[in-house]
């Protein structure tokens, strides 16, 4: 390390950074007066002056000066000092690794003292103190305390080796800590077995494939021993535990129920919940004529209404995983709905979840109570609530035929109010009545009219146009309404405009003599004055067809619509029953699958309920059939922002969940504008990229056959399994996302998004061809101008079938560096024409210069020394890296990732110092140095490289590897 | 696991941080106070806050944000009942749960929180294992502290840390032996305009305070059990005991502690003990509007209703009130918009009347919201779901302790709607 330590010399480093530290954070005259206190002889001195470095800590203060006068009070037989020295290295220990080297001798010490309450405190403290040094330190101690007589001990030690775990998981499964801690889940105290499967299901986490909780019948039943004994906290642990356990019958999963069934009672609940969770996932293996499966479904009502009186932010958890379980088994609350019932004060996340529960809920046998209840909330103060609560009144109409015509009467009475928000709200939700019972409450028209000039929101302008333009034959003067739209035609939302097109255009085939200067208006408006790109070719398509084919036209877009699912917003059945498996969860909380979201979690493995035992129904959802909602498996929204979501938009906005089975051409309706590109979509390619599956929501029994392996793939779920994908390779090279490089405005309807990526020394052009035109594509080829690099495609195009109307496909382009080099401006900058069939287009596009960084990159120490020295100081440049929370090891793991190699790493006054070098393709060497403060998450990077002009885009690399 | 626990005051200072892993940065605050700026009221921060790296967890407590961060998955209501026994915990040890009093304690506070949780685990949360590792301050053991230069933290193991009943400690001795019980039931209820429930719930609690030597074992029984069908009770309730004989066995913590939880729900016939007549209407022209509230007795099994305050949230048009109350006091706040009647005892003969004008802000439109009305009263003596302790015994040691069972009802959210 002598080199580093001359290169800090040489950077003007020196050892009065700590002076200078604290000068300018705490007062000179406090920290002498501590120091000196710190030295007393008197005992009590002693103990007051670390109370008050203590307390200068917990602010925030840097009382990091004093390490070596606190260190010297540890030797000491007063535990109330001890714990304080303690409580303080634990702090610092990180910042000064070769002071805290002096401590090691007490800990090992005390970790032999008599009383076991020192020696656990020994072991609990050096576990965590997170310098390497000292863990080295801990084995031996850690060992025997793991096998100590004291059940306290014990149980401390269990935990510490979670710490060590998490500080170096290596070191951990080479001393063979993890087979000790699985011992002592038979260890006799069960305060000892609630510990260590906690620090299992820790290490677990982070270790994907392990066996690690590795449960049969023996070590179930020694947990559900345990479960009798231990604390509340452990209670949790160990039922979050045989949650993950997949009983061998129907039997052992009885027997387990029952035994977990009197947590049901506890006061704390986290317990309550995580019982819940053991149940609602082994019931399903339980016989349903089984009387103990009735008795069970009973039990678990009255838990769950108690969680509704605790604190608020207790409720909010808990309703979030009643709305999974009422989905799953409507039966179990299906009493209870008063219960939901809003309350004045109640918190406006509580309000929320509750009213979403209640809708759930609602049913032919009280229709009546809900609806009166939602009336009332509709007069409350705050907005979004009364908003949610009218558009709960028109999701009630369509899932209870019986109470629509109550709930469109609730509805005008509402409207009768003209507050205008609530107005708004309730011509959104009529249109979807409409929809659900055509030529049914139609004479509500003139009513909602008289309205029109207090819209101001989209959404609530575009239904209302809907509903003129669907209904133009008895509306008499629909041609003056829509007119009066018109003026305005530019300032509105795109939303509102695709609307006022579609309308106008139903409005002229259904009374063709008076409007024709309408259309013309419209369909000039659309086509020659937008610059939106939708618009436009909506335009253009309805221009055609009345042109060429007025029948075919009125074929299309008058085409009878399908009714609307009655149920909406319901998660997707593979998600549904892995989200029931993970109750009382964040994944629980979000509504989305474990792996889609936490940080860390490699290794969550997709939880499905085990079949039912002997049970020819498993196959087919069978609640939906009992809980008497409909025959059919409930029909999923596809949720809105992906690919066919928007498509389905142009005309209808919420629930056109469709029926899977229905013919594409009934299922398109008036969206059958789109023509042959949807039928091709549903033609082949179900499956083929998520984003489709996800547009193909509707369809939920085809999608997990179609996806084969990927378990819980479904409507909408496309971009969080990328995400989970991401997750899965965490050191690899960091791929931005794609980005636009042609849209599709510029090509003739061909867009091309995508991104760079480096993968085993390949470097590859990652892209995604859409065909946004009419027509077939084919015959693809890319070349590429001379850049800076001399980047050249490797290969040709891979573009083998026509690429038709809407599809998109993804090509991975491979490159070489071989090719004409010339400089580009910016450095980093690519030209590349790409051709087809149709023309010749051209696009410019930047790769990060990660790209070019080689495997062999990792200079000599030596060699690094000298070539530092040897630059000149003109040509380094300084950099702030901004907002990393990343520690230096993970930083430089990540980094390496990315072939940034770091030689040596350095720690001065509590700042870490990364050596680092990268070798670019033309072997030019990049030389870094990378300081890294603790609790400071703005690193300071200095660059130096002979060709200075690319360190500013070796600091976009670090930027964006470590950002990511 | 639970990473790091900040501590922040209503005005968003941050005084207090505790990290039990590696430290982890006060900017991850940020996105705290980004959702607190965003929720307006303290009290609509959402519990659980995502951000690219943490989740952050909080509850609002006493006028102080318990915000946690957690990493990896873990349990939320795991975390969220946690949090809620560190404010508990301090409550027990310092009297109160506040600002001031946590900086005037600081030590205490973080050698409560280090021994509470280890590594984010759990360590020690009982209250009677704590108070033997960490003595809570007193004015007289810090004097003799000063005298003698003994410390405030525990030398030995507790003994409850591994015992099955860890609630208890061994060798608790008093010369007066004695166990009281509150019965304390609180009405949730919502009546509609015309006085109909629409619902209506009650949450009892039985609180105890049980100071006896030794290691007594207690069984209370009710006169009519088959009232409960959905409890909650402490861990040392021996729940077989309730299952087979609907009798409540268990050795007590000292002191004390909740014994059990329960809930009534709407269906076995909650009685309502007040009746609300009132009138609150705004006209359409002249910016005023009229009060007129009446509450009278219902259902009160013959007891007296004490406390009874009426609180009205007015809409935010309504400027000030001025009214004739029969009885009581009231009081309008033109900031919060809290009409607040403090009528006292309801004399069932002579019913208190609250009457007289609104005055609205000029020009402004008639209120679209309909303002509402939320109860509070006591009833002493009395569990209104009409629970009744029938006996309780001791048994494994030989004194005769003094015995007491108190009741009483109170209104829980008790609102009326107009």
């Amino acid at each position: 390390m002598e080199w580093a330590s001359q290169l800090c010399e040489n950077r003007g480093l020196g050892s009065k950074m700590t002076d200078s530290k604290y000068f300018t954070t705490t007062k000179k005259g406090e920290i002498f007066e501590l120091k000196a206190e710190l030295n007393s002889d008197k005992k009590e001195k002693k103990k007051e002056a670390v109370k008050k470095v203590i307390a200068s800590m917990t602010v925030g203060k840097d009382v990091s000066a004093l390490f070596p006068d606190v260190v010297n009070c540890m030797q000491t037989d007063n535990l109330e000092l001890k714990k304080l020295v303690y409580l303080y290295l634990m702090n610092y220990a990180k910042s000064q690794p070769d002071m805290a080297i002096m401590a090691v001798n007490t800990f090992v010490k005390d970790c032999e003292d008599p009383n076991p309450l020192i020696r656990a405190l020994a072991v609990r403290t050096m576990g965590c103190i997170r310098v390497d040094k000292i863990t080295e330190y801990l084995c031996e101690p850690l060992r025997k305390c793991l096998k100590d007589e004291d059940p306290y001990v014990r149980k401390t030690a269990a935990v510490c080796v979670a710490k060590l775990h998490d500080i170096n998981a290596q070191l951990v499964e080479d001393q063979g800590f993890l087979d000790t801690l699985k011992d002592l889940i038979s260890d006799s105290n069960p305060m000892v077995v609630a510990n260590a499967v906690a620090a299992l299901s820790e290490i677990a986490e982070s270790h994907p494939n392990s066996n690690l909780l590795d449960l049969n019948p023996q070590t179930i039943n020694k947990l559900l021993t345990a479960l009798n004994e231990c604390t509340e906290w452990g209670q949790i642990f160990i039922l979050d535990c045989l949650a993950n356990y997949t009983p061998r019958d129907d039997r052992e999963s009885q027997s387990i129920c029952e035994r977990v069934t009197p947590r049901l009672s506890h006061a704390n609940s986290a317990v309550v919940l995580s019982a819940v969770k053991v149940l609602m996932k082994f019931m399903e293996m339980l016989p349903k004529d089984l009387d103990y499966y009735g008795t069970l479904l009973k039990k678990l009502a009255p838990p769950l209404v108690t969680l509704l009186s605790a604190e608020p932010e207790l409720q909010y958890v808990a309703l979030r995983n009643i709305n999974l379980i009422v989905q799953k088994r409507p039966e179990i609350l299906k009493h209870e709905m008063k219960v939901f019932f809003v309350k004045y004060n109640d918190p406006i996340y509580v309000k929320l979840e509750k009213l979403d529960i209640m809708i759930r809920l609602a049913s032919q046998a009280n229709i009546a109570q809900v609806l009166a209840e939602l009336k009332e909330y509709a007069t409350e103060v705050d907005v979004d609530f009364v908003r949610k609560a009218v558009r709960a009144i028109g999701r009630c109409a369509i899932k209870v035929e019986q109470s629509a015509e109550r709930c469109v009467s609730t509805l005008l009475d509402l409207i009768q109010t003209k507050v205008n928000y609530v107005v708004q709200e309730a011509i959104v939700v009529i249109k979807d009545i409409f929809r659900k019972y055509p030529n049914k409450y139609e004479s509500v028209i003139a009513t909602l009219c008289e309205n029109l000039d207090s819209l101001d929101e989209p959404e609530a302008r575009a239904a209302m146009i809907w509903i003129v333009g669907e209904y133009a034959e008895r509306i008499d003067n629909a041609d003056e309404l829509l007119e009066s739209f018109l003026e305005g035609f530019h300032d509105e939302s795109t939303q509102v405009q695709l609307q006022l097109l579609t309308a106008i255009v139903k409005l002229f085939l259904k009374k063709p003599t008076e409007t024709q200067e309408l259309v013309q208006q419209v369909l000039s408006l659309a086509t020659q004055d937008s610059d939106n790109p939708d618009l436009r070719d909506r335009g253009y398509i309805y221009w055609r067809l009345l042109s060429t084919d007025p029948v075919a036209a009125k074929e299309v877009v008058l085409a009878e619509k399908p009714l609307i699912s009655e149920e909406t917003d319901l998660i997707e059945p593979t998600l549904l029953e892995e989200l029931i498996c993970h109750i009382g969860t964040l994944a629980s909380v979000y509504h989305k699958p474990p792996s889609a979201f936490v940080e860390g979690s490699r290794g969550v493995q997709h939880r499905r309920i085990p079949p039912r035992a002997g049970s020819v129904e498993s196959a087919e959802s069978p609640d939906v059939g009992q809980s008497g909602s409909s025959e059919a498996p409930p029909a999923v929204i596809p949720s809105q922002g992906d690919l066919l979501g928007d498509l389905l938009n142009l005309d209808l906005a919420p629930p056109t969940s469709t029926v899977p089975s229905v013919q594409p051409s009934m299922q398109m309706g008036a969206m059958d504008l789109l023509g042959g590109g949807l039928d091709s979509l549903l033609g082949g390619d179900i499956g083929g990229s998520p984003s489709m599956g996800a547009g193909l929501g509707a369809a939920p029994t085809v999608m997990p056959a179609a996806l084969g392996g990927a378990p819980a793939v479904g409507g909408g779920l496309g971009d969080l399994f990328d995400l989970g994908g991401g997750v899965g390779m965490p050191t690899g090279f960091y791929v931005v996302p794609k980005t636009m490089w042609l849209p599709a405005m510029k090509a003739k309807g061909l867009e091309i998004s995508g991104t760079f990526a480096r993968r085993g020394g390949i470097i590859q052009m990652d892209m995604s061809l859409t065909n946004k035109a009419m027509s077939v594509m084919t015959d693809f080829a890319i070349q590429f101008n001379r850049n800076s690099f001399g980047m050249a495609p490797a290969g040709p195009l891979q573009v083998l079938t026509p690429l038709s109307p809407n599809q998109t496909i993804d090509v991975s382009l491979p490159l070489s560096t071989n090719g004409p080099v010339m400089k580009m401006e910016p450095l980093n900058n690519l030209q590349v024409a790409v051709k087809n069939n149709i023309d010749v287009f051209y696009f410019s596009c930047q790769f990060p210069l990660s790209l070019l960084f080689v495997e062999d990159g990792k200079m000599e120490r030596q060699v690094f020394l000298a070539t530092w020295k040897d630059i000149p100081n003109d040509n380094e440049a300084q950099f702030q890296i901004k907002d990393v929370h990343l520690n230096s090891d993970a930083a430089s793991n990540k980094l390496q990732g990315s072939n940034i190699f770091t030689i040596a790493k350095r720690t001065v006054e509590g700042q870490d110092m990364l050596y680092q070098s990268i070798k670019l393709t033309n072997s030019i060497w990049v030389l870094a140095e990378m300081r890294v403060q603790t609790g400071n998450p703005n690193y300071t990077l200095s660059i130096k490289c002979r060709a200075p002009e690319v360190c500013q885009f070796v600091y976009q690399c670090y930027e964006m590897v470590l950002k990511n | 696991m639970i990473h790091s626990l900040f501590l922040i005051n209503n005005g968003g200072d941050l005084f207090l941080e505790k990290h039990w892993k590696s430290v982890i940065s006060r900017s991850v605050c940020d996105y705290f106070f980004e959702a607190r700026e965003k929720a307006v009221e303290p009290d609509n921060v959402p519990p659980v806050i995502r951000t690219p790296h943490h989740y952050l967890i909080n509850i609002y407590r006493e006028k102080i944000f318990f915000v946690s961060v957690i990493q990896t998955e873990v349990p939320p209501l795991f975390v969220i009942e946690f949090l809620h026994r560190i404010a508990e915990t301090f409550q027990d040890y310092f009297g109160e749960c506040s600002e001031t009093i946590i900086k005037d304690n600081v030590v205490i506070v973080y050698e409560l929180l280090e021994e509470m949780l280890d590594n984010g685990f759990p360590l020690a949360t009982e209250s009677n294992i704590l108070k033997e590792l960490i003595r809570p301050p007193t004015i007289l053991r810090s004097m003799v502290n000063t005298i003698t230069g003994s410390s405030n933290v525990g030398e030995t193991l507790p003994t409850g840390q591994l015992s099955t009943i860890p609630w208890r400690r061994a060798g608790v001795k008093y010369t007066n032996n004695e166990a009281y019980f509150d019965v304390v039931e609180e009405i949730d209820a919502i009546l509609d305009k015309s006085g109909t429930t629409v619902f209506a719930e009650i949450q009892g609690v039985i609180d105890a305070c049980v100071k006896m030597s030794g290691m007594p074992d207690l069984t209370l029984s009710f006169m009519n059990p088959r009232l409960l069908d959905d409890v909650s009770f402490h861990p040392c309730v021996r729940y077989k005991r309730w299952e087979s004989e609907r009798v409540i066995s268990f050795i007590p913590p000292d002191g004390n502690f909740q014994l059990m939880s329960y809930h009534i729900s709407a269906q076995n016939l909650v009685a309502i003990p007040v009746y609300v007549k009132q009138n609150i209407s705004f006209f359409e022209t002249g910016s005023s509007g009229r009060l007129d509230i009446t509450v009278g007795p219902k259902q009160t099994m013959g007891k007296t209703v004490e406390c009874l305050v009426v609180t009205v949230h007015m809409p935010k048009v309504v400027l000030s009130a001025n009214l004739n109350a029969t009885q009581g006091t009231y009081n309008y706040d033109p900031v919060t918009k809290i009409l607040l009647w403090d009528i006292g005892k309801l004399n069932p003969q002579k019913l208190p009347n609250l009457k007289g004008s609104l005055s609205l802000q000029s020009g402004a439109p008639k209120p679209e919201e309909n303002p509402s009305l939320n109860i509070d009263l006591k009833i002493q003596q009395l569990a209104i779901s009409g629970l009744k302790v029938n006996r309780l015994d001791m048994y494994g040691e030989k004194y005769k302790p003094f015995k007491g069972v108190k009741y009483v009802t109170k209104a829980g959210k008790f609102q009326v709607r107009t």
